[in-house]
């Protein structure tokens, strides 16, 4: 029951500072402007997804943390090869050039 | 203490447990704005310390009152959305880099059970919550429909995804010497010691990742106004801009405070009471991003991004296999074998 | 008491994923069809807190909310031309799309009734995380490592790809 009271809580935390925010930005004036901008494209994308690739490993390698003393030293010689692997990615992306400013 | 009291008003637990977390919540919030309103101050006076200036010195002695002048009148100006502007993701995205912003202070440990959620995932839940700021930026740098807006954002979101592996790379170490998630169970665990003696190396991959990702000098290419001028910020008036403004000390409140949790000792130190130890070593670790950004010059995109992938990444893999390694030695050195 | 704040809480986290889930098929702007998905991500996660697989959740938020969406959004402004506004409208695919869908949709529904609808009570661990650590490093380390290959495959493509791209320009 504790539980469940703070789930709702968890969702309304967030949306709490809104209101007072919104409240004090509504008393203020509106007015537009601006001149019109034309929208570009840029490649990021490749550095988002090497990002992807070690964001993906971490949720990995925390409970692996978490649990490292308990575990034997198997465990930690199975995510040297988890991670053996991503640094394969990540050396083949160097190798490739993808890490390099488009 | 608070739950006695309610619950001597006949309340049942689910109601007493809403309303202290709603006075945890409120005394977050407190704490947040007024350290961030006294941030503002405090750097503009570092700054022009550093560069043999006065800085802010109309407003009450010494220009205390400053920051607080600059909020009204920043409360007062109109609110401008310009008329290309993608209107509701434009009213939106100072809300939503708020959220994130107030949420991960969740889970840090003011002092001994001062804690609004001491959650099972703790550390993990701060790293959760807090990646989630880049959207907030795509967003506030897309609606503005302005060329240095979505350059600026984009180039930030780069900078951010890229240093968050190294940072969530350093906490693993301290996570692994650990064995919790728990920042209560981080805090208790150094008492004999601190871990920036035993994790230097992540301790130094941290402060560099953290001052990236609240993008501040020598990282802080979000405003550089020379190119960009205020990055994703450019169209934002008034109170969004405000609010944007806010969030980034707000960053650096966070981060420092889980700075101080994982590296520092968190609460922990003789004589003084624990809350006022937690909030000494927290003003350290702020002082010393803001010496660090006032003493480097910013940096380039590309210098930047390559400083992150080829070589603060290799060293916090290093770094976790050094500690994995030192553990394992240790066990055996304690247990005399495997 | 207790049971009723969690089912409410379902409830507006259901609406919420749904409607924001209509949104990234219905809107015409397809920036604002990948902001509604990760809103629709985040109510994913809340869903999952409400289940009480907190770690479920935060990985949820790390990897969907503040990475694939990123990876979307920097995509789309990668491949978008024309005008944004008219970007993400339907299209003579639809028809397969609704079959794909349809079939997808019966392939989830055939799975859900296979799973038992009551675990025994009592047998989740309360550790989630370490129970976890304890699963792919012991009984399902292969595809634990495959997992691994897996994302090294994806990289290895994606960045074959973009040097074509590079190379084209």
């Amino acid at each position: 029951m504790a539980w469940a009271a703070l789930a709702v809580n968890w969702l309304l935390r967030p949306k709490r500072p809104q209101v007072g925010d919104q409240r004090e930005t509504y008393e203020c004036g509106l007015k537009t402007q601006g001149p019109t901008w034309v929208q570009f494209r840029i490649g990021y994308f490749l550095y988002a997804l090497i990002f992807l690739l070690f964001d993906v490993e971490t949720i990995f390698l925390y409970p692996w943390a978490v649990k490292f003393q308990v575990l034997g030293l198997f465990a930690f010689i199975e995510m040297l090869i988890f991670i053996g692997i991503l640094i394969l990615g990540l050396w083949y992306a160097w190798k490739e050039g993808g890490l390099e400013w488009l | 203490m608070l739950d006695a009291l309610l619950s001597s008003w006949g309340l049942p637990l689910w109601a007493v447990t809403t309303i202290r977390a709603l006075v945890y919540l409120l005394g977050v919030l407190a704490f947040v704005f007024l350290n961030a309103i006294y941030l503002i101050y405090l750097e503009r006076k570092i700054s022009a310390y550093m560069q043999q200036r006065l800085g802010p010195n109309r407003v009450g002695p010494r220009g205390i009152f400053q920051s607080v002048a600059d909020a009204i009148k920043l409360l007062c100006k109109e609110d401008i959305i310009p008329r290309e502007a993608d209107k509701w993701v434009f009213l939106v995205a100072p809300i939503v880099i708020f959220i994130p912003a107030i949420m991960v202070y969740a889970i840090i440990p003011f002092g001994p059970g001062m804690i609004a959620a001491d959650l099972n995932i703790g550390v993990f839940y701060f790293l959760a919550v807090a990646s989630t700021t880049t959207i907030a930026i795509l967003m506030g740098g897309w609606a503005g429909n302005n060329k240095y807006s979505l350059l600026g954002a984009m180039r930030t979101v780069a900078q951010m995804v890229s240093y968050e592996i190294p940072l969530v790379f350093s906490i693993l170490g301290v996570v692994m010497l650990v064995g919790s998630l728990k920042t209560s169970d981080i805090v208790a665990a150094q008492k004999e010691i601190w871990f920036i003696l035993l994790q230097p190396v992540a301790f130094l991959i941290y402060f560099i990742a953290a001052t990236a990702e609240v993008n501040r000098g020598p990282f802080d290419l979000v405003e550089g106004e020379q190119e960009i001028i205020a990055g994703p910020f450019t169209e934002f008036t008034a109170m969004r801009y405000a609010l944007f403004y806010l969030s980034e000390y707000t960053n650096l409140l966070s981060v420092s405070a889980l700075a101080v949790t994982l590296f520092l000792g968190g609460w922990q130190g003789p004589w003084l009471p624990p809350w006022l130890w937690f909030i000494i070593k927290v003003y350290i670790m702020i002082l010393l991003f803001m010496w660090v950004r006032w003493t480097f010059p910013r940096i380039r995109i590309d210098h930047l991004l390559q400083f992150n992938w080829k070589f603060l990444l290799p060293l916090s893999l290093v770094n976790i296999l050094g500690t994995g390694i030192g553990i394992k030695v240790y066990q055996a050195l304690m247990t005399g074998g495997w | 008491m207790g049971s009723t704040l969690t089912l409410v809480a379902f409830w507006i986290l259901f609406v919420l994923v749904v409607a924001s889930a209509l949104a990234v098929v219905l809107l015409r702007n397809i920036v604002h069809s990948a902001l509604y998905l990760v809103l629709s991500f985040v109510g994913v996660a809340g869903i999952y807190i409400l289940l009480e697989a907190e770690f479920l959740a935060a990985v949820q938020i790390l990897v969907y909310v503040g990475a694939v969406s990123v990876l979307l959004i920097f995509g789309v402004m990668l491949t978008r031309r024309g005008n944004i506004r008219q970007s993400n409208l339907f299209n003579a695919f639809s028809l397969a799309a609704g079959v794909v869908s349809l079939a997808l949709c019966v392939l989830i529904i055939l799975a859900l009734a296979r799973t038992p609808a009551s675990l025994p009570l009592g047998s989740w661990p309360v550790d989630t995380v370490g129970a976890l650590a304890e699963a792919f490093l012991g009984p399902f380390v292969v595809p634990f490592e495959v997992a691994a290959i897996l994302l090294l495959v994806g990289i290895v493509g994606a960045i074959l790809i973009a040097r074509e791209v590079k190379e084209d320009k």
